[in-house]
């Protein structure tokens, strides 16, 4: 009696009302996307409305269950579940159904059930059980490799089904290491990384280099104690960038302008080490990893690109990048996502009534480009809605975590927080243009049992150990 | 509580961040923007799918055989139909209120978004109605499609009929869609890729309200049809009509070829069908009815049924035991009324005695055979009856035995001409000879040939000696050829030289004086060379064969006519073959007599039918 008086009295019901809307307006678009296949009755459970609902019911139920177990249970089995998921991940290979070449559902009876969904919260409750425990510290290295095992066992195991999209979502979590603690430095670098990586793709390489030396040098001016140093360095770089091109010019070897950019490069590192060692600056030599590191990383991405990555994988990232135009092929999503969600005004054709989704323009239209629906029927305000309803419940969540006096809710709750992050991130950026085609649903909106089952297990897992934060103290 | 508790700010400021990009993005996406709006109005592809008139096919003398009728179907798209006025729609197309929801459902099970056939051929009429209000009817379109017509009711066999896809086709080849039209036997398959043509694909730009705004990316992806090409065929119209009248109360096959070329003349299944009755609508019925019948027409007997040779094959073994040198032209042996040996009697008829190679022929002597038979089994040339039978064999498999003779057809069967093996495993090694395998001297036996590969023989003989692979295809249009495999002369292994005593033979035995078995053949300012057969048949009266070729010398044609159940060779299957004979070198009958004899048929046989 009195626990339940504490559940209804501590619940955060802002968040239970933001879930609320998003699930409703969620499943008013899903209906609007698939009306055309059948009569419309909002039970008719052969349609994904239908089905949707009751995974809806069963979300409730869920929720349910999740308020009347006791709240340390949750940290408690916190292994125990992550082991059964990685049991899951690893058995979908043997009894799994494939589906457009990858195998990561299990069909049982007329239900489809995806394990990599869930996996995302055990994944969550693992780490946090992780790093809450006793002398855990993310200086230690070794502790560092057990967060990592945690996080990119399932990562590796969903990889190979293959699932690119729901791999990438892993990489979430290090930003729960971050908050723990980890170094700011290495999210800097990771920042850095991911600009020079589409710098790479847009700009020719040969430029990079040049343009990783001068600002290699820029540092070098702002870092180095003896200035003279700076010119010490420019005059060589310049010279010796001057006889290999010259070299290249009178012996005819006709080598690429990139080629002697590289070469230019490693004459100029060899020059700068012998300088450092002999003023035994450490600063400098740190500098100079840094830019033989961005070297490295251009050279490796551009090798990753051509070599690695497959052909339609490739496209995607080109066409995001306005570097190829392709609007029948892969391009084809996303540019009928825009245009679906582009004709869709201030207000919207209104429900029902979008033309786009009617006529099937968009493929994935009630699962990865739901979002499409919403462009078009409710147009701006419609999507301007769902973002800030986004935005809402995500800062909402990083209040409710730092109010946590358990390292455990805490770090979980930034597990659900990363994790709902990248999700809206990904999913919307992708169906506006703004990032390549990577198959992740929307939250609590996307067409799909699995999707919303475990979605609601993760935020309400949360809720329910916020509700209980005065009691629990790990 | 936590060093890094300001790191939350970094949470928020992230979200807040990325939310306001989004919401500038859609704001400038949605608002202002405008071509999107454009681009939505005009983004439905309409794919048009058209469909090349298939290939003519001519006979050898130019005369059109096969040719095309248009017929149009209805289609549909499920997800694409709307509220609709039925009752005019059931009466345009002659259905009832149930029909149209039955065939509704089925194209709803099928996909709701893939076209499909709601309903196959209706008459050009209905197509012309319904076309003028098709504005209506949403999600319906007509679907233009070539039906085959055939301008005389002959040669089913040979033509074959083209029939919609199945699924293990659609599944495995991509160029075919559900109701499209493939060869399903005869010509039409076998030469399927050059008759079909290619499809075309015309990619037309719709606005929302469906009107065709112009050509997708002006055309550039789309694809122009290819009409398909004509063919010739070596068969003789005149002389096919004239075989399957003249096979009408009889159950077999007659096959006739040009043994200078190897073109098939005419090919003959009895019984037969119309080919205009393997068109349309209820082709699915007329097949399953068809099937059921006990007398098989659909079966196409000269390529499909494996008889045993009979007498016909004395031929063979003469020709064998020649080129062993086990027996010359004056080789003879005498008969009294039949082969006497270690208790093993094979009968023979009565006729003069003794005979040489030529008389035994003639005469059609099984005493003769048997004998010669043996004298190849147990030739002194090798170790012993395993070894001779190999050669034997090897001379038999020359005139294209046991094998697919490879024709343009695609369901040849091979017949059986069995191996030392065969006989090793069944009697063991060493424990069986020439006695055991008597039967195969005299044509019966596990021997097994079909009328093609009969008629082939009968072709490589009148050659004296070589033959070119039996096939119908003579000319495609355009840069195609046949293929060259047609063009090879395959050579028997026995010498051109053996050939005149059979013959010569084969000329007396229609020609020559009383006792010859095949007079019945003769025709007057021709010289028929024949051989009569009788195939014994376990389960019925014995099968009546007859190969002949003619003229003697430079022949024109050579055939092989089968009449299943008939008794001697004599009796209805020479008959038979020099009708055709006679039909194919002088285009007239003047045996009216004979004709009218084949014609009425076995009225004996029928009267004891009728009377059971």
């Amino acid at each position: 009696m009195v626990r339940r008086n504490n559940i209804v009295a501590n619940v955060d019901w802002i968040t239970i009302f933001l879930w609320t809307l998003l699930v409703v307006f969620g499943w008013m678009n899903i209906y609007s996307a698939n009306i055309m296949n059948g009569d419309g009755s909002v039970i008719d459970f052969s349609q994904r409305y239908g089905k949707q609902f009751i995974w809806i019911g069963v979300s409730v139920l869920l929720i349910v269950i999740i308020f009347i177990l006791d709240a340390k249970l949750f940290s408690f089995f916190a292994y125990l579940l992550y082991g059964l998921m990685i049991l899951m991940l690893i058995a979908v290979f043997l009894f799994g159904k494939e589906i457009n070449g990858a195998r990561s559902w299990f069909a049982i009876g007329g239900f489809q059930f995806q394990p990599s969904e869930f996996a995302k919260p055990f994944t969550a409750l693992a780490l946090a059980r992780l790093l809450s425990s006793h002398g855990f510290t993310l200086k230690d290295l070794r502790s560092l490799i057990l967060a990592g095992i945690i996080i990119f066992t399932p990562a590796l195991l969903i990889l190979i089904q293959p699932d690119m999209g729901s791999t990438m979502v892993y990489f979430a979590f290090l930003l729960v290491l971050y908050r723990e603690g980890f170094s700011q430095n290495i999210m800097i670098l990771g920042a850095s990384l991911a600009i020079l990586f589409i710098l790479t793709l847009l700009i020719d390489n040969s430029i990079i280099i040049l343009a990783i030396w001068l600002i290699g040098l820029i540092l070098f001016r702002i870092f180095s104690e003896p200035k003279k140093v700076f010119l010490g360095m420019l005059i060589p770089g310049a010279a010796i960038f001057g006889i290999v091109f010259l070299g290249n010019l009178l012996l005819e070897k006709n080598l690429a302008v990139y080629t002697i950019s590289l070469i230019s490069f490693i004459a100029i590192c060899f020059v700068i080490l012998i300088i450092s060692l002999r003023a035994r600056n450490p600063g400098m030599l740190k500098i100079l990893a840094g830019m033989f590191i961005a070297v490295l990383f251009v050279i490796s991405v551009d090798y990753a690109m051509n070599n690695i990555l497959k052909e339609h994988q490739q496209q995607r990232i080109y066409v995001t990048l306005g570097m190829e135009d392709d609007p029948q092929g892969v391009g084809y999503n996303v540019n009928q996502s825009k245009i679906a969600i582009g004709s869709g005004g201030f207000s919207g054709k209104g429900f029902l009534n979008g033309t786009q989704t009617k006529l099937q323009f968009v493929p994935e239209q009630s699962t990865d480009f739901i979002f499409c629906t919403v462009g078009e029927e409710w147009g701006f305000l419609g999507t301007a809605l769902v973002v800030i309803l986004f935005v809402i419940l995500i800062t909402r969540l990083v209040l409710l975590a730092e109010r946590q006096r358990s390292h455990f809710s805490r770090i979980f709750g930034y597990g659900l927080i990363s994790v709902l992050l990248v999700h809206f991130i990904v999913n919307i950026g992708m169906t506006i243009g703004l990032l390549p085609v990577i198959g992740i649903p929307l939250p609590f909106f996307s067409y799909g049992g699995s999707s919303m089952l475990a979605f609601t297990l993760f935020l309400f897992v949360f809720l329910k150990l916020d509700s209980n934060r005065l009691e629990l103290l790990r | 509580m936590n060093f890094y508790d300001n790191r939350r700010y970094v949470f928020i400021v992230f979200t807040i961040l990325f939310g306001l990009v989004f919401i500038v993005r859609l704001f400038l996406l949605q608002v202002v923007d405008t071509s999107y709006k454009v681009s939505a109005e005009n983004n439905s592809q309409s794919h048009v799918v058209m469909y090349p008139a298939r290939g003519l096919i001519y006979d050898r003398n130019g005369e059109l055989l096969v040719s095309n009728q248009a017929a149009y179907d209805i289609m549909v798209v499920p997800n694409n139909v709307r509220q609709f006025d039925t009752t005019e729609f059931c009466s345009i197309l002659g259905i009832t209120q149930e029909g149209l929801l039955e065939r509704m459902n089925r194209a709803k099970d099928y996909s709701w978004r893939v076209r499909s056939v709601f309903m196959k051929q209706v008459s050009f009429d209905v197509a012309a109605v319904l076309q003028e209000k098709m504005f209506k009817y949403p999600g319906f379109s007509l679907q233009s499609r070539t039906l085959r017509k055939y301008s005389r009711p002959v040669a089913s066999h040979i033509l074959g009929y083209i029939g919609e896809v199945d699924k293990g086709i659609l599944e495995n080849n991509e160029y075919y869609a559900m109701g499209d039209y493939i060869g399903v036997i005869g010509i039409e398959k076998s030469y399927e890729e050059v008759l079909r043509g290619e499809k075309g694909l015309k990619i037309y730009l719709k606005d929302v309200h469906n009107r065709i705004i112009g050509s997708y990316e002006e055309g550039k992806y789309d694809r122009p049809v290819k009409v398909g090409k004509n063919m010739t065929i070596s068969l003789d119209a005149d002389l096919q009509e004239y075989g399957e009248q003249l096979m009408q109360k009889f159950v077999g096959s007659i096959v006739a070829i040009e043994p200078s070329s190897g073109e098939i003349l005419s090919m003959v299944s009895s019984p037969t069908v119309d080919p205009n009755l393997l068109v349309g609508r209820n082709l699915g019925e007329t097949i399953r009815r068809l099937s059921a019948d006990t007398l098989n027409p659909l079966f196409n007997r000269a390529l499909m049924a494996q008889y045993p040779p009979g007498s016909t094959f004395k031929t063979i073994n003469a020709l064998v035991g020649l080129q062993e040198r086990v027996i010359r032209n004056q080789t003879s042996y005498y008969c009294d009324y039949g082969y006497y040996y270690r208790g093993i009697h094979v009968g023979c008829h009565s006729h003069k005695a003794p005979l040489d190679l030529i008389g035994g022929i003639q005469h059609s002597c099984n005493t003769y055979f048997c004998n010669v038979f043996r004298r190849i089994m147990e030739n002194p040339a090798y170790a012993n009856t395993e070894e001779a039978f190999n050669h034997w064999r090897n001379h038999i498999m020359s005139f294209g035995f046991g094998e697919k003779l490879g024709s343009d057809f695609t369901n040849e069967l091979k017949g059986n001409i069995p191996t030392a093996a065969y006989y090793d495993r069944y009697y063991t090694s060493g424990h069986w000879n020439f006695l055991t395998i008597i039967s195969m001297a005299i044509g019966q036996g596990e021997l097994l040939i079909t009328p093609l590969q009969m008629a082939n023989m009968t072709a490589t003989i009148a050659n004296r000696g070589w033959y070119y692979i039996p096939h119908l295809a003579t000319g495609i249009e355009g840069d195609m050829d046949i293929d060259t495999k047609y063009l090879e002369k395959n050579m028997t292994t026995i010498d051109s030289a053996y050939y005149s005593p059979i013959v010569e033979g084969m000329a007396l035995a229609v020609n020559g004086g009383p006792g010859s078995t095949a007079r019945i053949a003769r025709i007057p300012d021709i010289t028929v060379c024949g051989k009569t057969g009788t195939a014994q048949n376990p389960h019925g009266e014995d099968h009546s064969i007859f190969i002949a070729f003619a003229p003697k010398d430079d022949p024109k044609i050579a055939l092989a006519v089968y009449v299943e159940n008939e008794g001697f060779g004599g009796t209805w299957a020479a008959p038979i073959a020099s009708l055709m004979i006679e039909k194919y070198l002088t285009d007239n009958i003047k045996r009216t007599w004979l004709e009218q004899y084949v014609r009425r048929g076995n009225t004996k046989k029928e009267q004891e039918e009728t009377n059971e």
